[in-house]
């Protein structure tokens, strides 16, 4: 990049415009068009050739936008299509050559018992957020009463789960491909190739299951100190307990469904959280420059990822009535 | 190519009166538009050792890279035990890989574990894991303490490879590789960082494993006194391309000036070290 300016990716007219622009405000007197140097006759400058320039700009511009839109597009299309390509080859390891106990046991402690604290605060303390805000509205409406059947909704069916899913994969997600990037670049990848062991088998199934295990049982505990959060709140605002519960039971679904939904998300997010950071550990390349550049990388696409797949799954859980 | 290099394929062909362990036809190797080997040809006996010298980033750890099936040839054949393994697609590959163990230029050792598990893993985990299943815990301990009193580090189960010096860390690299029992063995430098008398342990520590076991290895090595303390065979890689590969006595004898300079360590001469 030594030597590019900021406009250097800017559609030729916006850049041309932008440059005169920028002269003229350090003071500088723009030199004429090229063709007028090549002793062609200058255009008289009219509303009918401004017109023209601007829609020329505006057309490169949207042309620009479009190739950058879809070629945003393509490459997300083609990595979704290596983390499946992942996922297949993780579920045919597991069931070709089994998955080794002592393995998933300590990447079950990693993802889910050591991110538990940091679940618990987050999802606590936005419980106890969402009870400050609603308490105070409901109750001018004269609606306190229901504080505790809002903030268990909003805690079981999205702010939960959404958390946890951020939390573990900023936490145990970068870890996770620290981890995995650092043995590729010391050649410990190598090293567990030449002993017959296959990296998705050792790596990757260990820390998919995991996930998909413990990501509901973490949502659970946070689900509770969520609604806990919320009722240290609530309880400032004279709300008792017993009607916190039963606004609960009053406003969630009798049948347990939206706490299931929030569960589902939570296996979904899980899958998510290990392939993508197991894909960009093993993907490393270019030592420790490049271990810090794919846990980088890992936690953003994790975490966009996980909200698109949230989107989605809501979507499906609201309209199409699934699950 | 040297005289020699010329002669090369006559005398493997002599070597070869058994099947070859390893049987490597025109094999080429390029990483992007870069052309790192242009076409080695060579046989390893069953139990010989090879020694692949060079100068460095010539190709010699991309050879050994190809042999283990870490890599796959531009264009070439490479055979084990008759079986051709560069088409191998990873899962028949770690079949092949059952009968190879690498010692690693940096050990490569697993930071997460200490040196018994480092070792215990290869053993526990590796090609042999069906056999080894129910090796009782003071058996596999025993195994470990052997492989390491083998490579002069006895007692150091408990440490972790952060803990280990380079030589140390090779070492029990070295003892890794050699636990699971492999056909072959192919080693990126040991000797290389390590003092004299350890070296020489290392070398007689291969030429033991080949004698007991009937071991085939492979050795990358720059050390030019291990080289001819150990090699039935040396190849040297110049360009790409095996200026020599013969026993070490015609590798001596060369009047190649590459080789002779090489040899030497001769800064004036043929080679001419690219500045990077």
């Amino acid at each position: 990049m030594s030597g590019g300016t900021p406009f250097d990716t800017l559609p030729a007219p916006l850049y041309t415009h932008l440059a005169v622009t920028t002269k003229r405000s350090e003071g500088e007197t723009p030199g004429p068009p090229e063709s007028e140097a090549e002793g062609e006759a200058p255009k008289e400058p009219t509303s009918e050739n401004l017109a023209e320039e601007v829609a020329e700009a505006l057309e490169d511009v949207g042309g620009f936008s479009l190739r950058v839109t879809l070629g945003s597009l393509a490459g997300l299309v083609a990595y979704f299509g290596e983390v499946v390509a992942l996922l297949l080859q993780s579920v045919r390891a597991l069931f070709t050559r089994g998955l080794h106990g002592g393995d998933l046991l300590r990447q079950m402690s990693v993802i889910g018992a050591e991110s538990v604290p940091i679940s618990l605060l987050t999802v606590g303390f936005t419980g106890a957020i969402l009870a400050l805000y609603t308490a105070d509205t409901l109750r001018q409406y004269g609606a306190a009463d229901l504080v505790g059947g809002v903030v268990a909704l909003s805690i079981v069916r999205e702010s939960g789960p959404i958390l946890v899913a951020v939390s573990i994969a900023a936490r145990a997600g970068s870890a996770m491909t620290a981890e995995i990037a650092s043995m590729k670049v010391s050649e410990q990848i190598d090293a567990l190739r030449t002993m017959a062991l296959s990296p998705v088998e050792y790596l990757v199934v260990p820390r998919l299951v995991a996930s998909l295990v413990m990501l509901p049982v973490v949502c659970v505990c946070a689900d509770i100190a969520g609604v806990w959060g919320g009722y240290v709140v609530a309880a400032g605002f004279d709300i008792p307990a017993t009607t916190y519960l039963s606004s609960i039971r009053l406003l969630m679904e009798p049948d347990g469904r939206d706490i299931t939904q929030g569960l589902l998300k939570t296996v979904v997010f899980g899958g998510i959280i290990a392939l993508v950071g197991c894909r960009e550990g093993l993907e490393t390349s270019g030592g420790a420059t490049g271990v810090g550049r794919s846990t980088t990388r890992s936690v953003v696409i994790a975490i966009v990822l996980i909200f698109i797949a949230n989107f989605f799954l809501s979507f499906l859980m609201k309209n199409a009535n699934l699950f | 190519m040297s005289d020699a290099a010329d002669t090369a394929p006559a005398s493997a062909t002599a070597s070869a009166a058994v099947r070859p362990k390893i049987d490597i036809r025109d094999l080429h190797f390029s990483v992007e538009d870069r052309e790192i080997l242009k076409g080695i040809t060579l046989s390893i006996a069953p139990g010989e050792v090879l020694c692949v010298m060079g100068l460095s980033g010539s190709g010699k750890s991309t050879l050994l890279r190809n042999l283990a099936g870490l890599v796959k040839p531009t264009r070439g054949e490479i055979y084990i035990d008759g079986q051709e393994i560069s088409r191998l697609s990873e899962d028949q590959l770690l079949e092949v890989r059952a009968k190879i163990g690498v010692v690693f230029q940096y050990a490569a050792l697993f930071d997460s574990m200490n040196v018994f598990e480092n070792i215990a893993f290869g053993i526990l985990r590796g090609p042999r894991r069906r056999e080894n299943r129910k090796l009782k815990r003071s058996a596999l301990m025993q195994m470990v303490a052997e492989r390491l009193r083998d490579v002069g580090l006895p007692g150091i189960e408990k440490r972790m490879p952060a803990d280990l010096s380079g030589g140390m860390r090779r070492r029990v690299g070295l003892a890794r590789a050699l636990a699971t029992t492999p056909d072959i063995v192919l080693y990126d430098e040991p000797t290389s960082g390590l003092d004299p008398v350890t070296a020489a342990q290392i070398d007689d520590l291969i030429l033991r494993t080949r004698d007991q076991n009937n071991v085939t290895s492979v050795v990358v090595s720059h050390d030019m006194g291990s080289i001819f303390r150990i090699a039935d065979r040396v190849l040297m890689i110049y360009e790409g391309k095996a200026q020599i590969y013969g026993t070490r006595d015609e590798v001596r004898a060369s009047n190649d000036p590459v080789v002779r300079q090489f040899i030497a360590g001769d800064i004036n001469g043929p080679i001419q070290v690219r500045r990077r």
